[in-house]
């Protein structure tokens, strides 16, 4: 197999399809540029393995390859779109002629170079990349986990483990006259148990990854640590109680339960629903929208994360922007055309999910800073209510700011002690208010395990979150027992 | 047509080269689409797309043993070197003895017409289409004075053609098209925003609902959510709107679908036969429906379409197969295979819940103190177990009237206990998408709030 993290995109789209930078520029110059605003050549390859063992044996194994190339011309708020599987030349015109076909109409004056914000990162480069890890090694791990989560516990009726390995390789050619590429491994571990006991079922799951090599499951013995995580909470879910219902105080775990941040405020910071207005977040900046224990930022720049890029999929370079600092709102996630219409800089965050769709402002890794206080002491603070410690997937009404995320492992706070697991549960709540009622921030943030994945827009892509222990006052809990 | 005929020509070539690569069989499927779409925000053309799409989907067997692979660069070097990644991946996969194609006897022979292409969908020019999406948003903005701002308005269409092939030499395609529009406005009064949206999909454009139609819809949505409020944590019969009732229908659906079954990872394992649902609950997943978007004449698999009773008066009559978990559940494949680039999955076609004699007035009418639900978020539903819990937002029913908004609370059960506790079903069924319910009202769910 090929090693496409040994080229540089550069040489890769040259080599293979005969589209060099040159040839990118020359489009983007000649038909593309003129009369736009902004306008860009967006050529990526990628290459995906799935290998998936269940009823003990991997029995599932699959590759696949997609690539393609996306044009895009924009002026003003208008942007023209076009892309095609194909990467050549003709392809190539004909994607540029649709693109610019909208963008043009009300005579824009010309692209008006925008410089970069300094230099690619280099976050990822890895001494092998997992797609390229043999086959052998990868189908052994998955035999190993498959023993080690059975043997966590007798009432562990099923192992289902997969391991996906990725490799991006992108090129962006933009009017503004730089060219820049990027080569992006991704891996991923996931155990997924069901549990039986007496006729009733429970499902547990655990995982991780990043930028990494297929040797960061190994270390310590991650991989042991995943198995035994996933029939941990499928058995704790045979023995838990009926959730509560109503507004309590809740402790949300360090890690995961970050996708509160996400849920919360995170979407309702990207630029583009504030410029549009549709944001409950529009027109605040510089207000207090948190408790002033509370610092957030999204930070793409942290090595081997599975939210960073060394550039975002506009080219421009990742970078950590603080989003709310002590309480107050100090700015928005940006991409190109965002930032342009609000007349501030990109900040990174200008992602797509392939060639097939074009780029908005989404997050990368966010997280909020550590605070002061020693985790135990925050639960002992709390005389009745709810410790969540992981979730599921969330959801959020950027406009009316409401928001949920499901907790999959919680448990009930009573008298200052953590006490019964209880059945998963959605939380609830209003993103302008639910970060003002942070009362408790500890000291002990924990970034996730390498697991999320975000849909705007139906477009899927790679995050990170990250989350102290923090006490949040008053948030409501949609269990059964009333 | 001779597209088809070249395509299926290029199926036939990549699954010859497999088996001369050493699989004992193997299956191929082909989509390729044409995509446009169209934007435009208070008034402006927002966003325009095109785009070309084509993937090749392959899956091979060693025997008993087997892999999937996919690409979209249909050239032949590329081809060559997909075909011989799955055939070495399936060299390293376990033999599983129910892994293998349906039997060649058991493929569809002759492919019904379900009108599923429109013939003159595509005579519309890029701003005709633009002036669709225009007049939908304007339609909303015009409405009410508190229709203030929007998210815009969408047109987009697609053509698409499915070919499949299998290593026994068949060989049969279909194409379809589909049209859609929607709208999301924004609707504010006293400082607070709320947005909905509307939309009309179908197969033949003559069909779509009027954008005025659509863009008003979408305008009343957003406005009865203002003045939304939480409501006391409270339990409660709950009236769910066709468009979350059939949310509860497609949880039914994946709880009887074959891949969660046979691992035993559903709340429906060990229940076919049995009563699961209030006996006036029938769920019925139509494939021939002419011109429905969720209508094919044939699986992923080659097996013919047809009608399936899964539940059938309260009782689960049949489970959702593909051929594997068929032979795994020791059953029959029920027609249901969906292709993904993984390989093959179960999926429904035109699935719903069928009509009740009541209108949904009158159910709202019977509810003395009660939540009726427009909107749903997040993933709180547990198909192991049934357990849900999600946020919603909708209406207060104060003695059977409409009263005030509600958000920022959810509903919380089990699948099982709220299908059995259907009161009502409403006479307002309409297939105006894939899954689709009529109103629904469930005598008691935990409603948690303030």
């Amino acid at each position: 197999m090929d090693d496409l993290s040994r080229t540089s995109p550069e040489h890769f789209f040259s080599d293979r399809f005969n589209v060099t930078p040159a040839l990118m520029e020359r489009l983007l110059g000649g038909s593309l540029a003129r009369r736009v605003d902004d306008a860009d050549i967006y050529l990526e390859y990628r290459v995906n393995e799935e290998l998936v063992l269940e009823e003990n044996v991997v029995k599932k194994a699959s590759r696949h390859v997609s690539q393609g190339a996306g044009v895009r011309a924009q002026a003003e708020a208008r942007t023209g779109y076009a892309h095609t599987d194909e990467i050549s030349l003709a392809n190539l015109e004909e994607a540029a002629r649709q693109a610019r076909a909208i963008a043009d109409r009300a005579g824009a004056s010309g692209v008006v170079a925008v410089p970069g914000r300094g230099r690619a990162h280099d976050l990822y480069t890895l001494a092998e990349a997992p797609i390229v890890t043999a086959l052998e090694r990868k189908l052994e791990l998955l035999r190993k986990i498959d023993v080690a989560a059975r043997a966590a516990d007798p009432r562990i009726a099923q192992v289902i483990a997969s391991l996906s390995s990725e490799e991006v390789v992108m090129l962006i050619a933009t009017a503004s006259g730089w060219t820049i590429g990027d080569v992006r491994p991704l891996t991923r571990l996931n155990v997924t148990v069901i549990a039986e006991e007496n006729g009733k079922r429970e499902i547990g799951s655990w995982g991780g990854g990043g930028r990494v090599p297929f040797d960061y499951f190994l270390e310590g013995e991650r991989w042991t640590r995943f198995a035994t995580e996933a029939a941990r909470q499928a058995t704790l879910k045979l023995r838990a109680v009926e959730a509560p219902a109503g507004t309590m105080t809740v402790v949300l775990g360090p890690g995961w339960p970050g996708i509160l941040l996400h849920e919360a405020i995170g979407h309702g910071l990207e630029g583009d629903f504030n410029r549009k207005g549709v944001s409950a977040f529009a027109g605040r900046l510089g207000q207090k929208v948190a408790s002033e224990l509370v610092t957030v930022v999204d930070d793409g720049t942290i090595p081997n994360r599975r939210g960073s890029l060394n550039v975002d999929d506009e080219g421009t370079p990742t970078g950590r922007t603080v989003l709310i600092e002590n309480g107050v709102l100090l700015g928005y996630m940006q991409d190109r055309l965002n930032a342009r219409l609000m007349k501030t800089a990109p900040t990174g965050n200008g992602r797509r999910e392939s060639y097939a769709h074009p780029p908005m402002p989404r997050m990368t890794n966010t997280f909020m800073l550590a605070g002061q206080d020693d985790p135990d002491e925050i639960i002992r603070s709390v005389p009745n209510g709810l410790y969540a410690v992981t979730f599921g997937g969330g959801q959020v009404d950027i406009t009316s700011g409401k928001f949920v995320f499901s907790a999959s492992e919680a448990y009930l706070i009573e008298g200052g002690r953590v006490t019964a697991p209880v059945k998963g549960a959605t939380l609830i709540g209003n993103g302008p208010d639910a970060l003002v009622r942070v009362s408790r921030v500890g000291h002990d943030l924990a970034l996730d395990e390498g697991v999320g994945t975000c849909g705007k827009d139906g477009q899927s892509v790679p995050v990170g979150v990250g989350l102290p222990t923090i006490r949040i006052d008053g948030m409501t809990v949609g269990g059964t027992q009333v | 047509m001779s597209g088809e005929v070249l395509r299926a020509d290029l199926l036939t070539d990549v699954l010859g080269r497999a088996r001369a690569r050493g699989a004992t069989e193997a299956d191929g499927f082909l989509i390729e689409e044409q995509h446009f779409s169209a934007s435009v925000r208070l008034g402006q053309v927002d966003t325009v797309k095109h785009s070309r799409e084509q993937r090749l989907s392959l899956r091979v067997f060693a025997g008993k043993a087997s892999a999937a692979a996919s690409t979209s660069d249909l050239s032949r070097a590329s081809l060559e070197r997909v075909v011989d990644e799955a055939t070495a991946l399936a060299r390293v996969t376990a033999a599983d003895p129910h892994a293998g194609l349906p039997d060649p006897a058991d493929l569809i022979s002759v492919v019904p017409d379900l009108e599923l292409q429109d013939p003159d969908g595509e005579d519309l020019s890029p701003e005709a289409k633009i002036e669709l999406a225009r007049q939908a948003e304007a339609a909303a903005l015009e409405s009410d004075a508190r229709i203030t701002n929007s998210e815009g308005a969408e047109y987009w269409d697609r053509r698409a053609r499915y070919v499949y092939a299998t290593s026994h030499g068949f060989a049969r395609g279909y194409a379809t098209t589909a049209f859609g529009l929607s709208v999301s406005p924004v609707a504010s009064a006293g400082g607070e925003m709320q947005r909905d949206y509307w939309y009309s999909a179908t197969r033949h454009r003559a069909t779509l609902e009027e954008p005025a139609s659509v863009g008003r819809t979408a305008a009343r949505r957003a406005l009865r959510r203002l003045g939304g409020r939480k409501v006391k944590s409270v339990e409660v019969p709950v009236v769910f709107d066709p468009d979350t009732a059939a949310s509860l229908v497609r949880s039914i659906a994946g709880a009887a679908s074959g891949p969660g079954l046979y691992r035993r990872a559903s709340f429906l394992v060990d229940r076919l036969g049995k009563r699961i649902a209030a006996p006036a609950v029938t769920i019925v997943d139509d494939g021939l429906i002419p011109r429905a978007l969720g209508s094919r004449p044939f699986d992923g698999e080659g097996l013919a379409t047809g009608a399936t009773v899964v539940v059938g008066d309260g009782v689960l009559e049949s489970y959702l197969l593909d051929s594997y978990s068929a032979r795994k559940l020791g059953m029959r494949s029920t027609h249901h295979a969906s292709r993904d680039g993984a390989g093959v999955g179960v999926s429904t076609t035109n699935l719903m819940l069928k009509a009740g004699p009541t209108p949904p007035e009158e159910l709202i009418r019977s509810v003395k103190n009660g939540f009726y639900v427009t909107e749903l978020i997040g993933f709180g539903v547990n198909g192991v177990t049934g357990d849900y819990s999600r946020g919603a937002a909708g209406l207060w029913i104060d003695n059977g009237e409409l009263a005030y908004p509600v958000e920022e609370v959810t509903i919380a059960g089990n699948l099982l206990e709220m299908f059995a506790a259907i009161d009502g079903i409403g006479n307002d069924l309409v297939l105006r998408d894939r899954t689709v319910s009529p109103t629904l009202l469930i005598g008691r769910m935990v409603v948690a709030g303030s």
